[in-house]
Parts: structure tokens; C-alpha cells; sequence
């Protein structure tokens, strides 16, 4: 069989990380070849060494059984790869078509030749099986078809070798059904599909040979008839940690209380509306939805960054209407935002600073003449540095500094700290490595049994299942359902999200 | 890693001065000047007796010029209007303090909380424009900056013009004998010279001042963590927009004392000559000290020597604009070394604590 790609000996280190180290990898033509391994495995890299987008310190590149130097993606793509990125380069406001031709071509003061593009675009769609209106504008699209779009604009562009990057982390399981038929067809058709991810289930299902990640090297290629069991054991080096058990510890003592809030943005149009439930004491309830249902507005709205217009919001039994935002956080409400490097920290501030951040008012860290305490910051960081064991040279050591699973154990340590009420999270293991995402369970757990409540929202739903009492889903801006996290699976409430499900 | 820090730091106004000398000098060899000439006769003048005390003198009102704009700029806020806003304050000031007379630290005291005032008003003006109405305060700060030099020119003219003055141009009333700031000659022992104007006392309290408020207050919290990542801050319960009221009435309010130096010390009176220009200049030496009050001491010790040294530059036949351009070659190249140095700073620390936590 032909070789698509064939690495050897690839090795690239950044400063103070052996990003790949010695890694060689055959890549037979018109297979799916799956990637798998842990964030900071070298995955990302080694995609970005095939793609032209970092260049590797040593190493030979083959593509089709010639030797290659890619120097630019530009050039990548003239060898005939491809690449859709995890986050999606579309243009929002301009149609599919528009996005698929967009840097094509660059007339200069005269008409683009629209029609002659559609056709040549509606072949290669016939062709690989893919269907898009292309008329239609990218702000209208699901994600799912936005990714379609994406797949669509690098085989346009002649790829003959497609690199998915971690493609199924957006996706519900349904969108992910359509893919992988989508993906059967492009390997029917001779395309060569790389395919990263960490999703185990998900490569078992669709790809011919498996190659396993870790630490920057590549521990080894199998065939596709390994066990879920074995493929893990290879990527994290030891056993799986285990899913945590849920004993209820649910309280009748009511801690939040949203009722039919709804808000309004400036054209008018309703994020959402209609939102009412309730968190409990010694409860985790979570939340499932696609981006952009209106999750992430109510959280926002609870901590008093989103604006209600109509409903209320009451927190211990106080309306929150009349409170900013720092007085709801000093009255007990911890939040662990999204996006820890720009909701969470300061880069380029240093832990001790980083600490104090959402605590900046309360008398720990403010003398009565207005002036930080730092002592007091120094004590806490170290505490949740040692209680979180965050890996850092010291206190001083700029955020920045830290990779993200350390960043975000110090976050969710930083939140936990003052025993608060009630615990927003969101996203509080988004792109972090197996060992701090078991840890930060872990704590979540041992704080809800402590008498925490907690609003988690998250993507990853084997998460969201496995931490929450119960989950809500929301949809176009509703709250459409409720369920009991016990007997509820990932396809359940994938149906729910996307609205398949009633 | 402190020291380290330092030195790198300061090597960037270093390679900046040394850069900016190497292009002035090439200027003056294409107009066919010597350089090595010229930069000595700048340096012998320079430092003489009488140069050092002006070069003193015209630092103060620089340094807290500086710190003006340097208090809106570590939370990202552009206070461009420092230049209308010590004018304002000056003008008020010195018509409502020459009205009466009391005991000399009064009416200073008096004076100096009046400027204050004044330009912080001037500035919360910008401030509410940005909050209320979204309008940036770069467009506001230099728009009120044209409405403040119209304002001034008409007012002087009119009301705050001097009754039965014999002079031609309009000014105010002369402060009395007490709103007079008494020079610190006598106690550097150098009565031979000119007045050295008792502000820098203030100059220096403004200084340790900032520093207390920036670096140790959690307000001065809030404005860093705002300047360096305004979402993280807002997430963190900061009211965005009060915070911008907030420093830009503090930025007007340091601006007040922008003009004081040489109106209680060499002035005495608002006058149609009293100096412009400060609250840009101030611009250029924030930038040049990193917003450091250390540092802007330095910057605006450099810029006031500069401008100092280069007045023999048109008795030797030299242009002195060649001075203009060394203080814009130096902000220039300055920036762009910051940059690359912060950069490095940055590599270094993730570096290190890669290595560390492997260990």
C-alpha cells in the first residue's frame, strides 16, 4: 500500500519543553489514522510540524513517498494536505461560498466570477458526498455544518491529505454520527484522513490504525482491534481514573433561586427567557446545551455581568437585584469563568497578585487604609498551590509561566478557598490533562459533600453526567428539560441539545 | 531574577540613548555639522550651575505631567487631555488666588486644592463622555483640549483679565506676596543662582504618592489587573466603568499640578506666555520611564536637560530642533526595546519554571 505520510524521527522542543521527541510514523494512503493522546501529548504539534506551521529541529517529512520540507501552510496545502482547525476560520457574515473562495481569489477592482466557483465547488461536494447550501450565510449554520464548510474549503482547495484537529470536541453525537459518514466517504474517495482526538470511543469507531501519543513521543501504532482499556493504558502511561461514584448528599435548603428570567440583547432580539430552577444545598446541577443557547448569558446574568430584563434572581434568600457583581462574589458565590487565561487570571501577573483577584475588597487582602495585604496573598497562594498541587517554582512565577492544567488547579483552588456557597463553573476541566482534571473532581466532589452547591456547565458530557445531582438542558434559549443525572446517557442528552429530543 | 529584572530594564533606555545619538549624529554630518562637537558644547552648557537649576525647574512640571498621564495609562485609559486640563487648573487657580491673601502655607495649600479641582472636573468631563456615551477617550480628552485653549484665550481677554492693567496682553491678577511659593535655594546653598522653585518638595510627594496608590492600594489593584486584562477584571467584580471615572479624575487631578510649578514659582500670574506643551511632553516621558516613578524622574530629567543644553545649540549655528528629534528617536527606539525585552523576561520565566517543576 502506498504511504501518504511518512515522519521520521521528528523532534521539536520550545523552551524548557521536548514538545516531539524522536517521532517516526507511516501513514498508509486513503486510511483514517487516528492521533490519540492527552493534551500536551504533542499531538497539536506534530499537526502543526505536518501543516507547515512550525518547523521541527530534525526530522524527515515524506508526503506521497517524496521528500518534503513544508515551510508554510501555503505550502502545505500546494503538497496536498489540509487542515481544520478545532476553532473554525470562518468569516461570519459572508455566505459558504463567499468563505470557501476567500483567499482564492484577489481580483483587483473587477467582479469575482461567482458562478464559475459554485459549479467547480458543487463538483467536488457531488463527489466527496457533502452537502451545504452554499447561498446560505455562516452566522445561520450549526456547528456541525460550519465544520462541513470547513472540510468542504480544504478539499476545494485540493487536498488529497485532511488533518482534523480534536473535530468532535463541538460536536453533540448526532453532528458526530454525520461526520463520521461524511468522513467513510472521503476515505472511499481516496482521501487520507488524520484524525486527533482523545476521545477513545469515538477512534475506535472510526479509524483503520491508531497511533498513541505521549509525553512527545510516539509510543506506538496499532491496528484497529485494541481495547478500549488497552489504548488508554497507552496514553496516560497507567489506570484510568475512575468516574466518581455519586452519593447524594442533596439538602431541601434552597441556596439559588432563578425565576423566569429573561434577557434581551441591544437589537432587541431574547437570549433567553423563561428560566427558572433551583440549586440546593449540597447540589451539583448541571448544565448541558450547544454553545451559544443562552448557557453562558445566565450564568453571566447570576453573577451579574448580564443584564435581566424581567425575572429574578435570589441567592440565600436575598434578591441579587440591586448587587454588582463584587458584592455577590464577596457574599459567597465563587465562579470558575470558561476561559481561565482571559476571564480568569492575569498573564502576566504573578500567583500571589492572582490569588487576590475576585477577592480584591474583602478584609483578608484590604487594610482599612485601602492597601493590599500582601502576606495575606503570599499565605494563599501557597495554600492552594500545595492543597491543588500546582506545579509552579513559587509563588512570584507569572501565571503565564504555568501550563494550563496548573492555571486552571490554581483557578479552582483560588475559588474553593474561602468556603463559599455556591460555585459557578464552568468549563472547570476544558483542555487539561487526565491527572488535574481527576483532581479537580475530586475536589469538586469533596466540596458538594461538604455542603458546596454548585452550577456546572460543561461540554463534555461524560463529565457533566458523572459530576451533577441533576442536569438541565438548554436550547435556543429555554430551558427544555430536566432529568435525573443517574439514568440519563450522552445520547440522551445530545437529543435534548440539539433539539431532536422533546 | 530581581536583579536580573533591573538590569535588563534599564538597558533599554541605555541602547535607546545610544541609538538616538548615532542617528542625531548622522543628521548633523548630512547638514554638515560636527557631532562630537556639537553634543559637547551641549553637555559642557548643560551642566553648568545655572543649567542644573533649569533643568530642575522645567523637570517638575514634566515628572508630574508624566505621572498624569502614567495613572491612566496602567489601566489602559489614554488621558491625552492632561495638557487642557493643567491649563484650566492653572488659569482658575491663579485668578481665585490672587482674590485674597492669608498666611503663606494656606494659600498655597488653597491654590494647589483649586488646580486640583478644576482640572479633575476638566477631566471627569472625558470620563463621563466614555462611560455614558461610549466615546473614546482619546477623540474626548484631545477634543476638550481645543475647548480648553478656546476657553482660556476667550476668558483671560475677558473675565479673568487683569482690571486697569497697563499691560498690552491679558493676564490675571498677580498672586499677592503669600500665594507665593518661596525657592529652596537657600537650602541647597546656592542664593547666586536662579530661583529653584520650592514645587519640587511636591513634586517628590506626588511621586512617592503615585507609587503608594498604584502599587500598594487594591484601588491601584484594580487599575493594573483593568490595564492588563479588562475582561479578567470585570469577571473579578470591578465596575469597568466606574473605574474609568475614578482614574481619569485622578489623572486629572495629578494633572492640576502640572502647572503649578511655574505658576507659583516663576510666574505668579496666568499670562497669555505660560507654558504649553507640558501635558504631551508628559506623554513622551511616561512612555520613556515604563510608567516607573523612578523612572519618569529620569525620563523627565533626560527630556529637561535636553531642552536645556540645546538653547546654546543656535549661538553655535547649530539648528536646535536636532533636539526635537533626539527626544523622538529615543521614545521611539525606547518602545520598541521595551518590547523585545519584556518579550525575553517572559521566555526566561517559563523557561525556568518548566525547568524547576521538572526537577
Amino acid at each position: 500500500m502506498n504511504l501518504a505520510i511518512k515522519l521520521e524521527n521528528i523532534t521539536k522542543t520550545y523552551p524548557g519543553v521536548l514538545a516531539n521527541s524522536e517521532v517516526s510514523v507511516k501513514i498508509n494512503s486513503g486510511d483514517i489514522h487516528a492521533i490519540v493522546g492527552e493534551n500536551g501529548a504533542g499531538k497539536s504539534t506534530l499537526m502543526k510540524i505536518l501543516y507547515g506551521m512550525v518547523k521541527p529541529d530534525s526530522g524527515k517529512i515524506e508526503i506521497f513517498e517524496t521528500k518534503a520540507s513544508m515551510t508554510s501552510p501555503k505550502n502545505a496545502i500546494s503538497l496536498g494536505i489540509g487542515m481544520v482547525h478545532q476553532h473554525f476560520m470562518l468569516a461570519k457574515n459572508l455566505t459558504v461560498l463567499e468563505n470557501i473562495i476567500l483567499g482564492i481569489d484577489r481580483p483587483f477592482l473587477k467582479n469575482i466570477k461567482l458562478s464559475k466557483y459554485k459549479s467547480e465547488i458543487q463538483k467536488v461536494m457531488e463527489l466527496y458526498s457533502l452537502n451545504i447550501d452554499l447561498n446560505q450565510y455562516v452566522d445561520e449554520l450549526s456547528v456541525g455544518e460550519k465544520q462541513r464548510v470547513e472540510i468542504i474549503k480544504v478539499l476545494y482547495r485540493g487536498a488529497k491529505i485532511l488533518i482534523l484537529d480534536e473535530p468532535t470536541a463541538v460536536l453533540v453525537p448526532q453532528e458526530v454520527k454525520e461526520l463520521f459518514k461524511n468522513l467513510r466517504n472521503l476515505k472511499n474517495n481516496g482521501v487520507t484522513v488524520l484524525f486527533i482526538s482523545h476521545k477513545l470511543d469515538e477512534v475506535l469507531e472510526i479509524a483503520d490504525e491508531i497511533s498513541v501519543m505521549r509525553s512527545g513521543q510516539l509510543i506506538d501504532t496499532v491496528a484497529n482491534n485494541v481495547s478500549k482499556t488497552q489504548l488508554a493504558e497507552m496514553m496516560i502511561g497507567k489506570s484510568l481514573p475512575t468516574p466518581p461514584a455519586r452519593i447524594s448528599s442533596t439538602n431541601e435548603e434552597v441556596i439559588l433561586k432563578v425565576e423566569n428570567i429573561k434577557s434581551i440583547d441591544e437589537d432587541g432580539r431574547t437570549i433567553f427567557e423563561d428560566i427558572t430552577f433551583k440549586v440546593h444545598k449540597s447540589e451539583i446541577l448541571g448544565i448541558a446545551g450547544v454553545e451559544g443557547n443562552g448557557q453562558k448569558e445566565v450564568v453571566e446574568a447570576i453573577i451579574g455581568i448580564q443584564e435581566l430584563h424581567s425575572g429574578k434572581v435570589e441567592f440565600k434568600n436575598n434578591d441579587l437585584k440591586d448587587q454588582g457583581t463584587r458584592e455577590r462574589l464577596e457574599s459567597g458565590i465563587s465562579f470558575i469563568p470558561e476561559d481561565r487565561q482571559l476571564q480568569a487570571m492575569i498573564m502576566d501577573m504573578n500567583l500571589t497578585n492572582n490569588v487576590i483577584i475576585g477577592r480584591q475588597n474583602i478584609e483578608k487582602y484590604k487594610s482599612s487604609l485601602g492597601t493590599v495585604k500582601t502576606k495575606n496573598a503570599i499565605k494563599e497562594s501557597e495554600k492552594v498551590i500545595s492543597s491543588f498541587e500546582v506545579k509552579t517554582p513559587g509563588t512570584s512565577t507569572l501565571a503565564t509561566a504555568l501550563s494550563g492544567g496548573n492555571q486552571q488547579k490554581f483557578v479552582v483552588g483560588r475559588e474553593l478557598e474561602d468556603n463559599p456557597n455556591l460555585l459557578i463553573a464552568s468549563q472547570p476541566t476544558r483542555g487539561i490533562d487526565i491527572g488535574a482534571q481527576a483532581l479537580i473532581w475530586e475536589k469538586l466532589r469533596n466540596s458538594r459533600d461538604e455542603g458546596l452547591s454548585v452550577l456546572l456547565i460543561s461540554a463534555d458530557l461524560e463529565e457533566l453526567i458523572g459530576l451533577s445531582d441533576r442536569i438541565i438542558v438548554f436550547y435556543q434559549g429555554k430551558l427544555v428539560k430536566e432529568l435525573n443525572a443517574e439514568n440519563v446517557t450522552p445520547e440522551d442528552l445530545g437529543g435534548y441539545m440539539t433539539g431532536l429530543k422533546k | 531574577m530581581k536583579i536580573r529584572f533591573r538590569l535588563v530594564s534599564v538597558s533599554a533606555p541605555i541602547i535607546a540613548l545610544t541609538v538616538s545619538f548615532g542617528l542625531s549624529s548622522l543628521i548633523l554630518l548630512t547638514i554638515g555639522k560636527d557631532p562630537y562637537e556639537t553634543f559637547k558644547i551641549m553637555f559642557e552648557y548643560g551642566i553648568r550651575g545655572k543649567s542644573i537649576v533649569s533643568i530642575v525647574n522645567r523637570s517638575i512640571p514634566l515628572y508630574i505631567s508624566a505621572i498624569a498621564v502614567a495613572v491612566g495609562f496602567k489601566m489602559g485609559l489614554f488621558n491625552i487631555g492632561v495638557e487642557g486640563q493643567y491649563l484650566m487648573g492653572s488659569l482658575i487657580a491663579a485668578y481665585i488666588g490672587a482674590q485674597f491673601s492669608v498666611i503663606t502655607p494656606l494659600h498655597v495649600l488653597f491654590i494647589i486644592i483649586v488646580a486640583v479641582a478644576t482640572s479633575s472636573l476638566w477631566a471627569a468631563i472625558a470620563g463621563y463622555l466614555k462611560v455614558e456615551k461610549g466615546i473614546h477617550e482619546v477623540i474626548s480628552t484631545i477634543m476638550l483640549n481645543y475647548i480648553g485653549t478656546g476657553l482660556i484665550a476667550y476668558s483671560l481677554t475677558t473675565i479673568f483679565d487683569e482690571p486697569n492693567s497697563n499691560y498690552d496682553l491679558p493676564r490675571t491678577k498677580e498672586l499677592p506676596e503669600t500665594g507665593k511659593m518661596p525657592p529652596l535655594n537657600k537650602f541647597f546653598n546656592i542664593e547666586d543662582l536662579q530661583d529653584l522653585h520650592g514645587f519640587l518638595v511636591i513634586a517628590v510627594l506626588v511621586g512617592i504618592f503615585y507609587y503608594w496608590l498604584v502599587w500598594k492600594t487594591t484601588l491601584g489593584f484594580d487599575l493594573r489587573i483593568t490595564g492588563s486584562n479588562p475582561i479578567a477584571a470585570k469577571f473579578s467584580g470591578i465596575n469597568p466603568k466606574r473605574l474609568v471615572v475614578i482614574a481619569m479624575i485622578t489623572s486629572g487631578a495629578f494633572a492640576g499640578l502640572v502647572g503649578l510649578a511655574p505658576l507659583l514659582g516663576y510666574f505668579h500670574r496666568f499670562t497669555i506666555d505660560f507654558p504649553t506643551g507640558l501635558g504631551f511632553a508628559g506623554i513622551g516621558v511616561a512612555l520613556l520611564g515604563r510608567n516607573h516613578p523612578f523612572g519618569m524622574a529620569v525620563g523627565a530629567l533626560l527630556f529637561a536637560f535636553l531642552q536645556r543644553s540645546a538653547q546654546i545649540l543656535d549661538l553655535n549655528d547649530v539648528p536646535k530642533e536636532i533636539e526635537q528629534m533626539m527626544q523622538a528617536f529615543i521614545l521611539l527606539i525606547v518602545v520598541v526595546f521595551y518590547e523585545v525585552i519584556r518579550r525575553f523576561l517572559v521566555k526566561q520565566q517559563i523557561k525556568d519554571a518548566s525547568k524547576r517543576t521538572d526537577e
